[in-house]
């Protein structure tokens, strides 16, 4: 009994054993004592609160933020101790904030629910008691046999049973999941496979074993047993027997799967775990500033009782006549005294903590954050994809970067390969409209001839048309508009699928040279030349692997000839070529590299019977090696890939993405350093990097490639370090292979960090993924701590997006890994400029200044009543009404600051964006610095000052300031009391607090004037109403008609006018002169700006009020950088659109598992 | 959701969504900020002068009757045996001090302001209420000025009336060895608020104030229970009781003025003519326990309130910085613009 408590509390797991038994259909055994495991339901949940524990783990999460587990604290203390203020003044603020979070938090948990429900709600087929029924997914139990037809996701993890074909295979996409897009064969077992139909099913008798969910997508090991006619057969289960939850079936009419992890359990689920929490320096900065304000809060307190202890060591102050202690109080224990008259003070000052600025912040993130995706300029047409916050908690990060780290491939470039260039037995030859042109040669032969080709290039053709693992889906959803297939004079049915982009460009373009890839049927590789069909027997395929470089297929022509066809690097092919053009080719691969062609050297062999039949022999035994599998294979491999003909080279061009030049020198006028970092090639890294403008031509390029050993790495950075100290007039650009790479970084990372911080540019090639965060790591760990930012769009670049201060996913085509973990996404990389050099900027001089200001506001609302405790005799006496005191943060200065942090614009747009350079002005979090936040905290304690000793000395005695008496009756003589002294403090306090915000903000819409006139409007409104009326409900009515007879003295109101403008004279005059004698850039470009701001804004104005379709463009790009496009790209629009196609199609069917997977990344 | 084909995610291109939200962008150049800064400044300037004018035309006499030194008329009152005590101030007017004439009462180094003093009462019992005569809420407010000794529930309860100013005066003017009373008059001088909203008596009971207050003490310092502070006049009896009044209504510092007195009526309804005056003090609050001061003041006020030279003051220096400032930026923007000529 008490084991099952625990249980079902979750004390125990359920089941300890490091296998889950299935039984098929749930079809459990009869006899026997059978214990049920207990697996989850296929629920995905990844909202974090149920209506029925909102309200306890919400309370129980806000209260382990620090700021708000002090209010708590300070609302108990006032609870149980006598304190000067009502629990209320600080359990209201407390009340407010925690409110305002959790309807907040609220709202995105339901925004997470409608996912889940979405998802958990899809129509998925069962099969139940012999016939197949539609249920909802979350009601897929383990067990159950799920039907899923093509291009269907897949409900749950699934092991494969049977699918349509006879060979029980079916083919999957797992994009979402891995980023990887070819297509995947997934087989089940020759037992199960011949059970297609729903009532072979249900005879069906198996139990599968598996082990417990796992997070690895790669692993996966089971053993299933089916039962035939009183026969066990067991069979292993591995990886390619298991259909993912999340992937897609593809090229399938439909399969049969059994669930095995389900919900939660499943493997997309497990590896959907919560992100670590990235935090700002503006974040950091707010908590060391908060500690800094504890202090002073410490200290005022302290202080207070100390000297309220010096005063009442004489009895004629502690005890006077008129105010005669109780016996209660006589007798209690001194000590007790001391601390609670502590405590009172520390509540009495405790408003110098903004209570309201965590959740203004978080307010003004959450909203501000909206700008971003609403905005146009990082909206992306063709794709129809605009910017996408994954977390609004980086947003002033983006002003603060020092360095960007980019993927090359689909970051910079379009990752759209296209088949530009080949060599073919030492000829260079271009593609000219679908057709191979010799170089040197125009485009003669007239239209319609039936092209040649010579032998060589016939089988160079055929070698790069077999020699590849694309995979083809015909597709029967084409819809009228599907311009892909029309602009590649496809047949609509045929698609391609491939794994990298590279082969499916080479083998679009040997369809197009006529030499058409047909498909694959089982063994058969069937290819059409110009028309002819021939079918190849494919043997073997040589996987591609990172450490060889290259892969191979051996086939059997038509002929019956044997054939190795091998495509790869040139490193890794050309060494082992014998014959065939080598220099030439050599040559030619050189000349691709450096117009920026990705290169692939073909080769091929020809195997007489004999030496066929000894690859045979050993390709299968390492092939079915139990041990050193993969060191076998690999020797076998090196056996099979030599003594190679060489039959040449392709160059396919990555094309680069639009305005990448633009983009990269905004960024490098900004003051940020660009890093590539990339997998490619040395060659074809550095002219991408020159052709994108990431290089100059005029820089000096150092190099720290192909170092063998530490010493000799460590002597080469050591020469180049004294190139630069040699040379530093002309800028320099590094380049660093991934080998030298690891090298520098073992042995000499401060000899490599100077040298890289000398140059304008590095460009790090042939990195591998972990090697890219590593990168970051080294740069993010080094002394100054500069900010880091990371682009990508692949799934390599995954670890160094999460590894940088801001990670930034681009929406390419290899898949949405890197937008899931990046914490914004944006379509192109020139949409970074305005990201950064916009956005950044706007966000950081908000939340910058919201955050000064608030401590601001603070210290001028407490210290009066600081500085009040000297004159009465330091008895936690308020200065204000406690009212006054609740609403002051959450009421009377709220709005203004909330409403500033989200539409204040320092400068235009356009301005920033023209001028990068403004940028340096907000680096190095300077608007945070120590010296700012002095300055605000001395302001505010000179304001307070001013407050304070202003109302003090013009109310004298109670006299000076009394009313007219022509106002009123006719001399009537009034006296002001300590209320009336508070409420003059507090009204001066308020305008001024509210006008020294008016005096930071630049940018005043109709929003900024409504809140900051409508604040003090409300104040005085409030005031009046509240002091007007006999509240039943309170137990003193101390602030009754206060403000209307402080309003009535007409030298109140000049008292009022000269404190508030004597707090603010000096501010303005300060500005004024930093203003003209220290301009920073941004101050200078306002005054530009001013000059031409009116005409400028008009026209912009009317031009977005008149055309929207103009707007865009105009918005886009700032006047200066407004130029014709370059006329290649005239084409590209449609083209890049045309290449999206199939993959958008792709994804439409299944954004319900996007929209639910994105929010597991918040 | 509304998915029109391409453009499904395109973002809404309105002023709003875009931040191009109409918006003045006031800079804080010099340009505006020096001729601002010069009419603030005049316009200060003058408002100052006609404050510091308006203030100097206001006359003050103040008297200090606290009787510390040897030598002051009240030395002998401070002697704490001696009850009932009363002395005499002279002073002697040279103009015709001009009506309204306001008296006041002043203390010093006096903490009406002390927290626990300032709690120490109970609106309801003083909005009337009969039934917080016997009970209190929040029950320990009051204390210790709560309960006698005997446990009987003090009416009104608190320190602050407790210690309410019971000093009293008459104003005599010295005309050819003779006393001419002035005539003093203690009504109106309480905020009108408090007089007709705030505070309420008990509703008599039997047409008598007094017996609404059966069953309750006078506070401990008092000579008279509530209903009888004013004997000439029932109407200012009770809680209404314009002294009681003026005394609750707490000061904000330690040193401050209570108005006790006007003088409006009779032949002094102008003002006090110039001569000799004499003051006659009943000398019974004690203030010398924790070195304070008692003193009065005569004073009259303007248009804008009672003597108060630092106002016109403050606008005077406040006015000047700002015109002196807008030279000093004219002179520094001169040359701004010059060197800016320069690099251009």
């Amino acid at each position: 009994m008490i084991r099952w408590i625990r249980q079902q509390l979750g004390f125990d797991p359920p089941h300890q054993s490091d296998t889950r038994t299935v039984y098929i259909a749930n079809k459990f055994p009869q006899h026997g004592h059978y214990i049920p495991q207990r697996f989850a339901d296929n629920r995905i949940i990844s909202s974090k609160y149920t209506i029925w524990n909102f309200i306890p783990k919400n309370l129980f999460e806000q209260f382990r933020r620090i700021a708000n587990f002090y209010f708590l604290i300070i609302f108990l203390v006032q609870l149980m101790i006598d304190t000067p203020t009502s629990p209320i003044t600080s359990g209201l603020p407390l009340f407010f904030v925690i409110t305002v979070t959790a309807i907040k938090q609220g709202y995105e948990d339901w925004l997470r629910h409608k996912a889940d429900n979405e998802v958990n709600g899809a129509p998925v087929f069962v099969v139940r008691s012999g016939s197949l029924v539609q249920t909802r997914s979350k009601n897929i139990r383990v067990g159950d046999i799920v039907r899923v037809a093509k291009d269907e996701t897949f409900p749950a993890d699934l092991v494969l049973l049977s699918s349509d074909r006879a060979e029980g295979t079916c083919h999957i996409t797992t994009t979402s999941l891995d980023g990887e897009t070819n297509l995947k064969t997934h087989y089940s077992v020759p037992e199960t496979a011949v059970s297609q139909s729903v009532s072979r099913l249900e005879s069906l008798q198996a139990v599968v074993e598996c082990q417990q969910p796992e997070a690895d997508l790669y692993r996966f090991v089971g053993r299933i047993t089916v039962t035939q006619q009183g026969e066990e057969i067991v069979r292993p289960l591995g990886p390619e027997n298991l259909l993912l939850r999340g992937a897609r079936l593809k090229n399938t009419k439909e399969i049969f799967g059994v669930a095995v992890y389900t919900g939660m359990e499943s493997k997309m689920a497990l590896n959907y775990k919560c992100k670590s929490q990235k935090r700002s320096a503006v974040e950091k900065s707010m908590n060391t500033f908060l500690i800094i304000y504890l202090g002073i809060l410490l200290f005022e307190a302290i202080l207070s009782t100390i000297l309220k202890y010096a005063w009442q060591a004489e009895n004629k102050w502690d005890e006077p006549f008129y105010n005669q202690k109780t016996d209660q109080e006589r007798n209690s224990s001194q000590i007790l005294k001391f601390i609670s008259d502590f405590l009172a003070f520390l509540v009495l000052y405790n408003f110098i903590i903004p209570i309201s600025l965590y959740v203004t912040v978080e307010m003004q993130k959450f909203l501000g954050s909206f700008f971003i995706g609403w905005d146009l300029d990082l909206y992306h047409e063709e794709s129809d994809q605009k910017a996408q916050v994954n977390t609004s908690d980086l947003n002033e990060e983006l002003g603060q970067v020092e360095y960007v780290f980019t993927d090359k491939t689909g970051t910079l470039t379009e990752n759209e390969m296209q088949f530009r260039e080949c060599s073919i037995n030492g000829i260079k030859y271009q593609e000219i409209n679908g057709k191979l042109i010799p170089e040197g040669m125009t485009e003669d032969s007239p239209d319609g001839a039936v092209p040649c080709l010579n032998k060589e290039e016939e089988l160079f053709l055929k070698a790069v048309s077999l020699c590849h693992t694309v995979q083809i889906s015909y597709d029967q959803t084409d819809g009228p508009g599907d311009p892909f297939s029309h602009a590649n004079g496809f047949s609509p049915q045929m698609e391609y699928y491939a794994s990298s982009p590279d082969e499916k460009a080479l083998v679009e373009a040997t369809k197009r040279m006529g030499v058409t890839f047909i498909g694959s049927h089982g063994e058969i590789m069937e290819i059409k030349t110009f028309g002819k069909a021939e079918k190849y027997k494919l043997l073997h395929v040589l996987e591609f692997d990172a450490d060889r470089r290259r892969m191979s297929v051996i086939l059997q022509k038509p002929s019956g000839e044997k054939v190795l066809f091998t495509k790869g690097a040139e490193s890794a092919v050309l060494p082992y070529s014998t014959s065939g053009e080598i220099d030439k080719t050599r040559v030619h691969v050189d000349e691709f590299a450096l117009k920026g062609l990705r290169t692939l050297v073909v080769a091929c062999r020809h195997f007489s019977a004999d030496e066929y039949q000894e690859v045979d022999r050993r390709l299968h035994e390492a092939r079915t090696a139990l041990q050193q599998r993969e060191e076998r294979l690999v020797e076998v491999f090196n056996f099979i890939e030599k003594d190679l003909e060489l039959l040449g080279a392709t160059g396919v061009e990555d094309k680069l993405q639009d305005k990448v030049q633009e983009t990269i020198e905004s960024l490098r006028l900004a003051g940020i350093k660009v890093w590539v970092l990339t997998g490619d090639k040395h060659e074809t890294a550095v002219s991408v990097s020159l052709s994108c403008g990431h290089f100059h031509r005029t820089m000096n390029i150092l190099e720290l490639v192909k170092q063998k050993s530490d010493s000799e790495c460590a002597e080469q950075l050591r020469r180049l370090a004294r190139r630069i100290r040699e040379d530093h007039v002309i800028q320099h650009g590094l380049v660093v292979d991934g080998a030298s790479l690891s090298l520098a970084l073992r042995e000499h990372e401060k000899l490599f960090m100077e040298v890289c911080k000398n140059c304008s540019a590095v460009l790090c090639c042939r990195m591998a993924p972990l090697q890219k965060a590593k990168v970051v790591r080294l740069l993010k760990t080094s002394p100054e701590k500069p900010i880091t930012l990371a682009i990508g769009d692949g799934a390599n670049d995954v670890s160094m997006i999460q590894e940088a201060h801001v990670g930034i996913g681009i929406m390419g085509k290899e898949g949405r890994q890197a937008v899931r973990n990046s914490d914004y996404a944006i379509a192109r990389f020139k949409f970074l400029a305005k990201l950064l050099l916009v956005h950044g900027h706007f966000y950081y001089i908000r939340i910058a200044t919201l955050v000064q200001y608030f401590f601001y506001k603070n210290v001028c609302f407490i210290t009066p009543q600081f500085l009040y405790q000297f004159f009465c005799l330091f008895s936690q006496q308020t200065l204000y009404d406690s009212v006054y005191l609740t609403l002051y943060n959450i009421c009377f200065t709220s709005l203004p600051i909330l409403v500033y942090s989200l539409f204040e614009q320092l400068v235009h747009p356009h301005v920033l964006q023209s001028k990068p350079a403004l940028y340096r002005d907000i680096s190095k979090n300077s608007l945070l610095s120590f010296k700012t936040f002095l300055y605000w905290t001395f302001l505010g304690f000179c304001h307070a000052f001013v407050f304070f000793f202003g109302s003090y000395t013009l109310m004298g005695e109670d006299t000076t300031l009394m009313g007219n008496g022509q106002i009123l009756r006719a001399n009537r003589q009034l006296m002001f009391g300590n209320w009336t002294f508070g409420t003059l403090v507090f009204t001066v306090m308020v305008i001024t607090v509210t006008l020294k915000l008016a005096l930071e903000t630049h940018f005043w819409t109709w929003m900024n004037h409504f809140v900051t006139w409508g604040s003090i409007a409300f104040y005085f409104i409030f005031s009046l109403f509240y002091g007007g009326i006999i509240w039943p409900f309170l137990h003193t009515q101390d602030m009754y008609f206060i403000f209307v007879q402080l309003l009535s003295s007409g030298s109140a109101w000049f008292a009022i006018f000269i404190i508030v403008i004597t707090c603010l004279f000096p501010d303005v005059i300060k500005k004024v002169f930093y203003r003209h004698l220290q301009p920073t850039s941004t101050q200078k470009s306002q005054m530009e700006a001013d000059k031409v701001s009116v005409s400028s804004e008009y026209d912009t104005a009317e031009i977005g009020s008149r055309g929207e379709d103009n707007r865009p463009l105009i918005a886009a790009f700032p006047p200066p950088l407004v130029q014709p496009h370059p006329s290649p790209s005239l084409l590209r629009p449609t083209r890049a659109s045309d290449a999206w196609t199939p993959c958008a199609v792709s994804q439409r069917g299944k954004t319900p598992a996007h929209d639910w997977a994105g929010w597991w990344s918040e | 959701m509304k998915n029109e084909g391409k453009s499904a995610q395109r973002p809404d291109n309105t002023a709003f969504t875009q931040q191009r939200l109409p918006a003045w962008q006031p800079i804080l150049s010099a340009g505006i900020v020096i001729p601002g800064f010069l009419i603030i400044g005049l316009a200060f300037i003058g408002i100052g002068i006609g404050l510091f004018l308006t203030s100097q035309t206001i006359q003050v006499q103040e008297m200090d009757y606290t009787g510390v030194e040897k030598d002051s008329p009240c030395f002998r009152c401070t002697i704490p045996s001696n009850l009932n005590c009363t002395c005499e101030v002279t002073f002697s007017l040279s103009t015709l001090f001009t009506g309204p004439v306001f008296f006041y009462y002043g203390l010093s180094n006096y903490y009406q302001n002390f927290r626990r003093y300032g709690v120490s009462k109970d609106y309801n019992q003083l909005t009337g209420d009969t039934r917080y005569f016997k009970s209190r809420s929040p029950e320990e407010d009051c204390s210790p000025y709560s309960y006698d000794s005997n446990n009987n529930p003090i009416v009104p309860c608190g320190a602050i009336a407790n210690s309410i100013f019971n000093d009293t005066f008459e104003l005599y003017q010295i005309i050819n060895g003779t006393k001419k009373q002035v005539p003093l008059d203690g009504r109106g001088i309480s905020w009108w608020t408090d007089y007709n909203i705030k505070y309420r008596n008990p509703s008599p009971v039997n047409g008598s104030l007094a017996k609404a207050f059966d069953g309750t003490v006078k506070p401990i310092n008092w000579p008279r229970p509530a209903y009888e502070l004013d004997l000439t006049d029932p109407n200012n009896n009770g809680f209404l009781n314009q002294d009681f009044l003026v005394w609750m209504r707490r000061a904000a510092l330690p040193q401050f003025r209570k108005l006790y007195r006007r003088i409006t009526d009779g032949d002094y309804a102008a003002g006090l003519p110039a001569g000799n005056y004499s003051l006659t003090v009943h000398y019974n609050y004690p203030v010398l326990s924790f070195d304070g001061r008692k003193k009065v003041v005569f004073s009259n006020v303007s248009w804008m309130g009672g003597k108060n030279n630092f106002l016109g003051l403050a606008y005077l220096v406040v006015g000047s910085l700002c015109v002196v400032m807008s030279v000093v930026m004219l002179v520094v923007y001169a040359k701004f613009k010059f060197s800016d000529d320069d690099d251009a």
